[in-house]
C-alpha cells in the first residue's frame, strides 16, 4: 500500500510540475521541426517538446542517421529542422559549418529558468543547452568478485589482475567486455584510455596530431592486454553485442556507458543471479594516473540559424520546456542521467555522476577530432590481432588523419 | 528507327537519370577536385556541465568571407586522388623503396587503405561472381528437373535469400555464425577445435562474407537460367540424343552455348554488384578483416567531420573501377552490336 | 531439358535429389529460424548462452509464462503502427514500378530499333551509371532536396528510386524487345501507323511476360531499399525497411529487436502469394526477354 502511495504522489508531483511549467509551455507561432538520435531518452525529449506547439507545425525525426543529415537539414534558407540534438562530439559539425545561432537573446527572453550547469557557452557565447550526461564507467558482478575475494577494481591495473584470478579460477573463460568494435567504437575506448594516460592528442594550440609517443603505445598496449581476456570476437562486439555477452553471463567486469546499464539491471534477458549482482562503480584510472580514463558526454539540443525569429522563438521554448523539470516522471527518471533541477538519481546512474565527480575530461570539442575518431576506429584493428606494433598502428592513425585534415583545411 | 521518334521515346527515361544520376555524377566529379578552404581556428574556451575547457574553434566570419568568395573551395587537382587515403603514389614509392622484396612490398601496400579495400573487393568479385553463376545455373537445372507441382514452392524458396531484407537477414546469421550461434557450434563441433571463432579470424570472416555473396545472389542467376532451359531447343537436344550423346556431353554442347548471352547478362549485373560489396561488411562488423571501397565511402561520410571530397574521390574510382572490370563484357556487346547494325 | 524419354540414371537422381534438399535447407533455413524465433523473446531468439534456447525458448517460459509469444507482432504492427510503414511501402512500390515500366519500355524500346551508334553509347552509359554507388548519389542530392523542400516526401523517393534503376531496367527491357520481330511494329509502320501507335497497337499487346518480369525485379529494388529510403524520408512517410532499421536503432532498446524480426516475417507472406501467383509469368518474361544479354 506505501509503495503505491509513493508512486501515486510521484506522479502527482510530476502532473503539478508540468502544470507549474505550462505557464510558459504553449507556443502558438512558429514551427518546431526536431532532428536527432532515436534512443529513449531522446524521443522523450522530443515528444514532449511537440505536446507544446499548439495549432503549429510541429515535427520530429529521430533516427540513427541523424548526423547524416543535420548539417544538410539546416543548411537551407530556411533550414528544414529548427533544432538538431546533438552530443558534444557532433555540435562541432554543426558549429564549424556555421548552421547553428547562439542563444543568449532567446535565454534572455524565455529561457531564465534553465540552470546555469546546462549551458553549453563556446567563446562566451550559448549554442546548446545540455539536458543529459552520460559517461563509461566500471560495472561488475557482485558476486564474482567476491568469490575470488576482492575489492572491484580502482584501476586498470587491478582490473587485469581480477580478470587473470577469475580465468585462473575457471569461473569465467573470458571475464572482461568492452566495446571494441572496429570503428567509432573501438576509437572511444583509446580516447579514453589515452586521455587516462595523460596523452595530448595534438601539438599545443594546433591541428597537428602527436599521438605516437610514449602514452600511445602504453594505451594500446593496456588495451591488447584487456582484450586477451575478451571474447575472441572483441573487435566485432559493439555495446550491443557487449551487452548481450554480460546478459548471458560469461563476463563479470567491463568498462560500459553509463546509458546502458539500466537494461543490465532489469529482470528481462538474464537469468536472476546475473541481474542481481549486477553493480556499477566509478571510472578507473590506469598507469597510476589520476585522471579517469573515461570521457564525459553531453547531449544537448541547438537551435537553427537560417529560420525567422518566430520559429526559433517556438523551438526554444518547446525544447526549454521539454529539458526543465516538466520532463521528469516515473518513466522518463531512469532514462538518462538528466542534468536539469529535480532529477533524483538511482543507483544505476551512480557510475555516471561518481565520473563527473572525480573530473574526468569531458570528451575534446575541438574541430578536428571528428577526423582524428575516424582515423583511430580504423587503423588500430591490426595492432589488436597482433598484425602490427603499436608504433606502427599509431603511426598509420596520424597518417591517416593528417590526409583527412588536409583535405578539410585544418593542415596545410 | 529515326533519331526524331528515338529522343521522344528515350526522353522521359533520359531527363530521369540525367537529373538524378549525371548531375550527381558531374558535381561528385567536381567535389572530389576541390578541397576546404584552410580552416582559419581560434583559440578560445568553452563551459558546460563539466567545468570550463581552453578549446579551439573555426573562425566563423573568416570562414563565412572565404566560402562567399569560392563557394567550391579550394582546387585541389588531383591531390585527393593521389593522397593517403587513395592512391597514395607517395607512399606507394616510399614503399618500393623501403621493401626488401615482393612480400615485404605487398604487406606494405595492404597497409595502405585503397589497397587494403582492393584486396578484399578483388578478391570478393572474382571468387563470388564465378560462384554465383554455377551454382544458379545447377539450382536451375536441378529445379527444371523436378516435378511440374512443387516447381512453385521450390522457386519461391530459392528466392528466399534474395528477398528477406539484408539488413535483417544479416543480422540473424551473425548471430548465427557467433561461437555460440547455431552455425559457430556446428562448425566448433565438425572442426573439433572449442576455441574456433568466425568472427576472430581474418581468413575465415572472408570465407563467412563469400559464402554470404553467393548465398544472397545464387537466386538471381538462378531465376534468369530458369528462364532460359525453358527456351533451350527440344528439336536440337533430341537429334543430339539420336546421335548418342550423352547427358553430359548434351549439357555441354547444347544447353550451355544456348545460355551463354545469359551469363554475359547475369556476369555484367554481377560483377558491378560485388565489386561495391558493402552491405555484408557492415551488417557482419568485418570492418577489421575486410574493407572495400564501399565500405569506405560510407566511412567518409559517416563520421562526425564528413569528408566530403575523399567520399567523391573514392566514389570516382569505383566508378572507374567498374568500367575497366566490365570492358571484357562491353567489347563483347560493341561487337554484337555493330554485327546487328549490317 | 525435361524430356521424358530419357530416363534420368539412378546415381543423377539421387545426386539432384541430394543436390536440390541441400539447396532448399540453406535457402530457407534462415528464414524458417527466424519464423520460429520471432515468437520467443529477445533473450531467447538472441541467446549468448546456448543456441537451443531459440528453440525451445527458455526465458520466453520464464518471462511471459508460455513457450510462444505474440510480443514482437504485437509491438510491431499495434504499438509501433508498422502499418503506416506498410502502407507507405505499397505506395512507393506501386508508383515505382509503374513509372520505372513506362519509361523503360519507352526507353527500352526505343534503344531496341535504333541502330545508330549513339543507341549503344547510351546503353553503355546508363550501365556506367549503375556504377555510382547509392550511397554517394544521396547524400549529394540531400542539399537539394532540403534547398527546394522535396526532401522527406514520398514522390521524391519514387521518382529517385525511378531514377536509380533505369539502367537495370532499360537493360533488361531493350533486350527483351530485341526478341520481338522487327517485322511487327515495322509492317505496322508500311500501313500507315505512326511510330508510336506501332508501339501502342502491336508491340504493348505482347510485350507483357518482359515486363512482368522486369517489373519484380524493380519491384523487390523498391521493396527492398535502404540507402535512399532511409536518408530522404521523414518519419511520417517511411517505409518498412528504414522501420525495421529504426526497430533495430543504434542502441537496441530492449524487446524492439523482436518488432524488427516480427515485422521481416509477416512482410515475407504477401511475397509468398505474389511469386505463387507471378512464377510463370517470371519465367516466360526472362525466356523471351534477357537471353540476349
Amino acid at each position: 500500500m506505501k509503495m503505491w502511495t509513493t508512486a501515486a504522489l510521484g506522479t502527482a508531483i510530476a502532473i503539478l510540475g508540468s502544470t507549474a511549467a505550462l505557464a510558459a509551455c504553449p507556443v502558438t507561432e512558429g514551427r518546431i521541426n526536431i532532428v536527432g538520435n532515436e534512443f529513449p531518452a531522446i524521443q522523450s525529449v522530443a515528444a514532449k517538446a511537440l505536446e507544446c506547439a499548439e495549432g503549429i507545425e510541429a515535427e520530429s525525426n529521430l533516427t540513427a542517421d541523424h548526423q547524416k543529415i543535420n548539417v544538410a537539414g539546416m543548411s537551407g534558407n530556411p533550414a528544414e529542422y529548427t533544432s538538431a540534438i546533438i552530443a558534444n562530439s557532433s555540435i562541432v559539425a554543426l558549429i564549424n559549418e556555421d548552421v547553428i545561432r547562439p542563444l543568449d537573446d532567446l535565454i534572455a527572453a524565455h529561457g531564465q529558468d534553465i540552470a546555469q550547469r546546462q549551458l553549453i557557452t563556446i567563446d562566451g557565447k550559448v549554442m546548446a543547452v545540455a539536458f543529459m550526461a552520460n559517461a563509461q564507467h566500471l560495472v561488475y558482478r557482485a558476486d564474482v568478485l567476491e568469490q575470488i575475494g576482492v575489492e572491484p577494481p580502482k584501476t586498470y591495473e587491478e582490473m587485469l589482475e581480477a580478470a587473470r584470478m577469475i580465468r585462473e579460477q575457471g569461473i569465467m573463460e573470458n571475464p572482461v567486455g568492452g566495446a571494441y568494435a572496429a570503428g567509432w567504437n573501438l576509437a572511444e575506448e583509446f580516447v579514453n584510455m589515452y586521455i587516462g594516460h595523460g596523452g595530448e592528442f595534438y601539438k599545443p594550440g594546433t591541428a597537428e596530431v602527436s599521438i605516437n609517443n610514449e602514452q600511445g603505445v602504453a594505451t594500446l598496449n593496456m588495451l591488447k592486454a584487456l582484450s586477451e581476456y575478451m571474447n575472441p570476437d572483441f573487435l566485432t562486439h559493439d555495446s550491443n553485442a557487449t551487452s548481450a555477452e554480460w546478459e548471458a553471463g560469461n563476463v563479470a567486469l567491463m568498462n560500459m556507458w553509463g546509458s546502458r546499464t539500466g537494461v543490465l539491471m532489469d529482470s528481462e534477458g538474464s537469468e536472476p543471479v546475473v541481474y542481481e549482482n549486477t553493480k556499477v562503480g566509478p571510472p578507473m584510472t590506469v598507469g597510476g594516473g589520476t585522471n579517469p580514463a573515461s570521457t564525459l558526454w553531453w547531449d544537448g539540443w541547438t537551435v537553427a540559424k537560417n529560420i525567422d525569429d518566430a520559429a526559433a522563438a517556438a523551438t526554444f521554448q518547446a525544447l526549454a520546456h521539454a529539458t526543465s523539470s516538466a520532463l521528469l516522471n516515473d518513466e522518463t527518471m531512469g532514462q538518462a542521467v538528466w542534468l536539469m533541477d529535480g532529477y533524483k538519481p538511482a543507483p544505476v546512474n551512480e557510475g555516471v555522476l561518481a565520473a563527473v565527480a572525480m573530473g574526468t575530461t569531458p570528451y575534446p570539442m575541438l574541430p578536428y577530432q571528428g577526423l582524428l575518431h575516424t582515423a583511430l576506429g580504423d587503423n588500430l584493428a591490426e595492432f589488436l590481432q597482433g598484425k602490427e606494433s603499436a608504433e606502427q598502428a599509431l603511426a598509420d592513425v596520424e597518417a591517416a588523419y593528417t590526409a583527412a585534415a588536409k583535405e578539410k583545411g585544418f593542415l596545410n | 528507327m529515326k533519331h526524331s521518334a528515338f529522343f521522344w521515346f528515350v526522353l522521359p527515361s533520359a531527363t530521369a537519370m540525367l537529373l538524378f544520376i549525371f548531375f550527381p555524377i558531374v558535381s561528385i566529379i567536381v567535389q572530389s577536385l576541390y578541397v576546404e578552404h584552410a580552416q582559419v581556428i581560434i583559440e578560445t574556451e568553452n563551459c558546460g556541465p563539466f567545468g570550463c575547457t581552453p578549446t579551439t574553434m573555426v573562425d566563423q566570419e573568416a570562414t563565412e568571407a572565404l566560402r562567399r568568395e569560392q563557394p567550391l573551395g579550394r582546387f585541389a587537382g588531383f591531390t585527393t586522388y593521389l593522397d593517403r587515403g587513395h592512391l597514395a603514389v607517395n607512399e606507394v614509392a616510399a614503399a618500393w623503396d623501403a621493401s626488401s622484396g615482393w612480400r615485404d612490398f605487398g604487406g606494405r601496400m595492404l597497409n595502405l587503405p585503397f589497397y587494403k579495400a582492393m584486396a578484399f573487393t578483388l578478391t570478393y568479385t572474382f571468387i563470388v561472381t564465378p560462384l554465383t553463376i554455377i551454382l544458379g545455373f545447377m539450382i536451375a537445372v536441378a529445379v527444371n528437373g523436378a516435378v511440374r507441382a512443387i516447381r512453385g514452392p521450390l522457386i519461391f524458396f530459392s528466392l528466399l535469400p534474395m528477398i528477406v531484407t539484408p539488413l535483417v537477414g544479416s543480422l540473424i546469421l551473425f548471430w548465427m555464425v557467433d561461437a555460440r550461434g547455431i552455425i559457430g557450434a556446428t562448425l566448433q563441433a565438425l572442426a573439433d577445435d572449442p576455441g574456433l571463432s568466425v568472427k576472430a579470424s581474418t581468413p575465415l570472416m572472408w570465407i563467412m562474407l563469400m559464402v554470404y555473396g553467393v548465398w544472397h545472389a545464387a537466386p538471381f542467376a538462378f531465376i534468369v537460367y530458369y528462364a532460359g532451359l525453358q527456351t533451350v531447343n527440344t528439336d536440337t537436344l533430341e537429334s543430339a540424343m539420336i546421335d548418342g550423346a550423352s547427358r553430359w556431353q548434351r549439357i555441354r554442347y547444347v544447353v550451355i552455348p544456348h545460355l551463354l548471352p545469359l551469363t554475359t547478362f547475369i556476369a555484367l549485373i554481377q560483377l558491378m554488384d560485388n565489386f561495391r560489396v558493402f552491405e555484408p561488411i557492415v551488417s557482419f562488423a568485418a570492418s577489421a578483416h575486410a574493407t572495400s571501397l564501399s565500405w569506405a565511402i560510407y566511412n567518409d561520410l559517416g563520421g562526425e567531420t564528413r569528408q566530403l571530397s575523399s567520399a567523391a574521390a573514392t566514389s570516382v574510382l569505383t566508378i572507374l573501377g567498374v568500367a575497366i572490370l566490365l570492358s571484357p563484357v562491353l567489347v563483347r556487346t560493341w561487337r554484337e552490336f555493330s554485327r546487328a547494325r549490317t | 531439358m525435361s524430356i521424358k524419354a530419357q530416363e534420368k540414371p539412378l546415381g543423377l537422381k539421387v545426386f539432384v535429389l541430394v543436390f536440390l534438399t541441400l539447396w532448399m535447407f540453406l535457402a530457407a533455413f534462415p528464414f524458417l529460424w527466424t519464423l520460429w524465433g520471432s515468437f520467443k523473446v529477445e533473450g531467447d531468439f538472441f541467446s549468448k548462452a546456448d543456441w537451443a534456447n531459440a528453440i525451445f525458448g527458455t526465458l520466453t517460459q520464464v518471462e511471459t509464462g508460455d513457450r510462444f509469444t505474440g510480443q514482437g507482432y504485437h509491438g510491431a504492427w499495434i504499438q509501433e503502427e508498422f502499418w503506416r510503414a506498410a502502407l507507405n511501402t505499397v505506395l512507393v512500390c506501386l508508383f515505382v514500378v509503374t513509372i520505372s515500366l513506362t519509361f523503360g519500355t519507352l526507353g527500352g524500346y526505343a534503344l531496341s530499333r535504333s541502330t545508330y551508334r549513339y543507341a549503344f553509347w547510351f546503353l553503355i552509359i546508363a550501365l556506367i551509371f549503375r556504377a555510382m554507388p547509392p550511397i554517394t548519389l544521396v547524400s549529394g542530392y540531400l542539399p537539394v532536396f532540403f534547398q527546394w523542400n522535396l526532401w522527406g516526401h514520398l514522390p521524391t523517393a519514387i521518382i529517385v528510386l525511378v531514377a536509380i534503376n533505369q539502367p537495370f531496367t532499360l537493360w533488361m527491357l531493350h533486350s527483351f524487345f530485341k526478341n520481338i520481330p522487327q517485322d511487327l511494329d515495322e509492317s505496322a509502320m508500311v500501313d500507315g501507323c505512326t511510330r508510336f501507335q506501332a508501339f501502342r497497337h502491336v508491340i504493348i499487346p505482347v510485350m507483357w511476360p518482359g515486363v512482368i518480369t522486369t517489373g519484380l525485379f524493380s519491384f523487390l529494388l523498391a521493396y527492398n531499399d535502404f540507402a535512399v529510403t532511409a536518408m530522404i524520408l521523414d518519419q511520417q512517410n517511411q517505409t518498412m525497411v528504414p522501420k525495421i532499421a529504426s526497430f533495430l536503432g543504434t542502441t537496441q532498446t530492449k524487446g524492439n529487436v523482436m518488432f524488427a524480426v516480427a515485422a521481416v516475417v509477416s512482410v515475407t507472406a504477401p511475397l509468398f502469394v505474389m511469386i505463387m501467383f507471378f512464377q510463370r509469368q517470371i519465367v516466360s518474361g526472362l525466356t523471351a526477354g534477357a537471353v540476349k544479354g
